[in-house]
């Protein structure tokens, strides 16, 4: 009896998973063998691997990568210095903060900040340096970015950081180590794991980003994202759509797998 | 288990409830079945105040949706999950939609204020007869620059967008067709072409454009040319009107190879609820008063002859939004080009944007 009523309460999630995680991979997937004219076909792959789409797709790991690179080095030491601060909660709220806004809301925003006459050409103005274009370069681009995916890889680091044992930090220091050496061979591999699924929750939206293209690069970055929005709203080619989905898909298995956690002994 | 019922009836009751008000506070608002007409528009394409002049005088409550493109309109209404009485396409959608049976078909005798519209936008190749559409607007695409930035330079053509003076000046429109046509119709070329090899001729004379190409923007190329950010753009008539209201230094020109001449057109999808109201509003909206406030407001030119009437003079005789018939004769409407086609233009306007400088 016991046994067949958690069965019972399992039901709900089956459900959930069933309609809401496994139907639309396999939908996805199932599109994907469909040509324009609803055909079966396997064009829609072979055509993944002409030269436009492998440039995409190189371009939109690269573009990626920059992201989550930069945004670890913005986030690491922001982090490292939350912990160390008497009102951290305090602080980082208000470093979250920033995302309970619409993204959209903040592109918009930056469009007004990057603009020829915005506040950023002002202040370059004023140092001397002079108007500049920025907005519609990659430069613009990945500056949004970071911004926008600050907040979260700042939370698994600063977790992660938060709960290191300090006085390892105290026995290294005690031992000789430099704050360097403490650093690379103490602190930083401890909080590895934050580090890690920081990574992931960046570089796995930053590879499909398509809103931002538009908005902040003007198209003159084109990413996997901004391809799936065109074969399904523009051209209705939604097998072409859903492989592009397909091959992100797996992209991001890939990611997972290798960023994946690993059970650590110490602490 | 007896917990798990006592429950189960809960949630229940509280769903009843909440059915129940949410039909009290409909109903008190007048969203009553029957009695209410759900229109989806186009973005900013309405004088609000005609809505609730239409509301007071027929007791109808509009429900107003918007869309920012033909092809994520077509996607709702296919998927039909709302169900729309009025949608206001363009013309090449409409082709379509009548193809794939998406469209119910306006009954004449329901619109009195049908005869005042100008003939030359009557029964066009995308529906003959106007059996499933009626005009709202049309306009032009053109070359919208800016006399600050660019001094006394008088643009006139396709061609002169290629100029390298005008380096890292242009803004595009984020759409194939209208960037493809540009390119086309500054070859000689139709704008319904289904040549690959001038199609291919058409995509390598973009590519030479790039180094002058400062974005490919959508609906935020108004607020950046209206802000000085570029010195041209690629537009459409309206947004070049509402440019001009906010900026005086732009100039619009319908380039002298000619262009696109698009419509947006009323229909009365499939889905369709409330079929009378639908017919009550095309109507009204055609009522020479109504349509002339409603120019006033949008800024696009109207199909309506005798709105003019009671429009601005300098407006009705502004070359550049109502352009003569000469000029006209060598305007397009875009055709449906058929899904395959439409996906060669695009994978061309994908390569062209991929084409870094």
């Amino acid at each position: 009896m016991k046994s067949k009523s958690r069965n019972f309460y399992l039901i709900p999630y089956v459900i959930w998973i069933a309609l809401f995680v496994v139907m639309p991979i396999l939908l996805v997937l199932y599109y994907s063998f469909f040509d324009i004219d609803g055909q079966l076909t396997f064009d829609n792959y072979k055509k993944f691997f002409t030269p436009v789409y492998l440039k995409m797709t190189f371009s939109s790991f690269w573009y990626a990568f920059l992201i989550t690179m930069f945004t670890l080095l913005v986030a690491y030491p922001i982090s490292y210095l939350l912990t160390k601060t008497k009102h951290k909660q305090l602080l980082l709220l208000l470093i979250i903060l920033p995302s309970w806004i619409n993204l959209l809301l903040k592109a918009y925003a930056f469009i007004g900040i990057f603009g020829t006459y915005g506040a950023a050409n002002s202040f370059l103005e004023v140092i001397g340096i002079g108007t500049k274009q920025i907005l519609f370069t990659d430069f613009s681009f990945i500056f949004v970015s970071v911004y926008i995916f600050l907040p979260f890889m700042i939370l698994p680091i600063f977790n992660a950081l938060d709960e290191l044992n300090p006085s390892l930090v105290d026995a290294s220091n005690d031992l000789g180590a430099s704050k360097w050496i403490t650093f690379k061979r103490v602190i930083f591999p401890l909080t590895i794991d934050g580090v890690k699924s920081g990574c992931q929750i960046v570089f796995i939206p930053a590879l499909s980003l398509f809103m931002l293209t538009r908005l902040i690069a003007g198209n003159r970055v084109i990413t996997l994202g901004t391809a799936i929005e065109q074969h399904f709203l523009v051209t209705q080619d939604w097998g072409m759509g859903a492989t592009i989905a397909v091959f992100l898909i797996i992209a991001m298995v890939l990611i997972m797998i290798l960023t994946g956690k690993r059970k650590r002994g110490i602490l | 288990m007896k917990q798990l019922i006592r429950a189960l009836l809960a949630v229940l009751i509280v769903s009843f409830v909440l059915i129940f008000i949410v039909f009290r506070l409909n109903s008190s608002q007048g969203y009553t079945s029957g009695n209410t007409l759900t229109i989806f528009n186009w973005g900013d394409y309405i004088d609000e105040e005609l809505i609730k002049q239409f509301e007071d005088e027929t007791g109808i409550k509009v429900i107003y949706e918007t869309f920012d493109s033909n092809e994520a309109m077509l996607t709702k209404i296919e998927q039909g999950g709302t169900a729309y009485d009025i949608a206001v396409p363009s013309e090449y959608i409409i082709d379509k939609m009548i193809q794939e049976d998406l469209l119910l078909p306006i009954d004449h005798s329901k619109l009195p204020n049908f005869q005042y519209l100008d003939s030359r936008f009557l029964d066009l190749p995308f529906d003959h007869g106007n059996k499933y559409s009626i005009p709202y607007f049309w306009g032009t695409v053109g070359i919208l620059y800016n006399t600050k930035i660019l001094g006394d330079r008088e643009l006139t053509s396709w061609n002169d967008l290629w100029d390298p003076a005008f380096k890292n000046q242009i803004l595009l429109v984020d759409s194939a067709r209208e960037v493809l046509g540009m390119s086309l119709n500054s070859l000689g070329y139709s704008l319904n072409d289904k040549n690959k090899d001038h199609l291919q001729e058409a995509k390598e004379k973009i590519d030479a454009l790039t180094p002058n190409i400062k974005a490919i923007v959508g609906d935020e190329n108004r607020l950046l040319l209206q802000n000085e950010e570029a010195a041209i753009g690629l537009v459409w008539s309206g947004t070049a009107q509402e440019i001009m209201w906010e900026n005086e230094n732009v100039e619009y020109v319908i380039p002298k190879e000619g262009s696109n001449l698009w419509f947006d057109n009323m229909v009365i999808p499939k889905t369709a609820k409330n079929v009378e109201a639908a017919h009550q509003f095309i109507n009204f909206m055609l009522d020479p008063e109504v349509a002339a406030q409603n120019t006033d407001y949008v800024g696009y030119s109207t199909p309506n002859k005798e709105a003019l009437k009671y429009m601005d003079e300098e407006v009705v005789n502004d070359e550049r939004f109502y352009p003569d018939e000469e000029m006209t004769s060598k305007l397009e409407v875009y055709e449906n080009l058929g899904k395959r086609m439409l996906a060669h233009y695009n994978d061309l306007f994908l390569e062209f944007k991929m084409h870094t400088k």
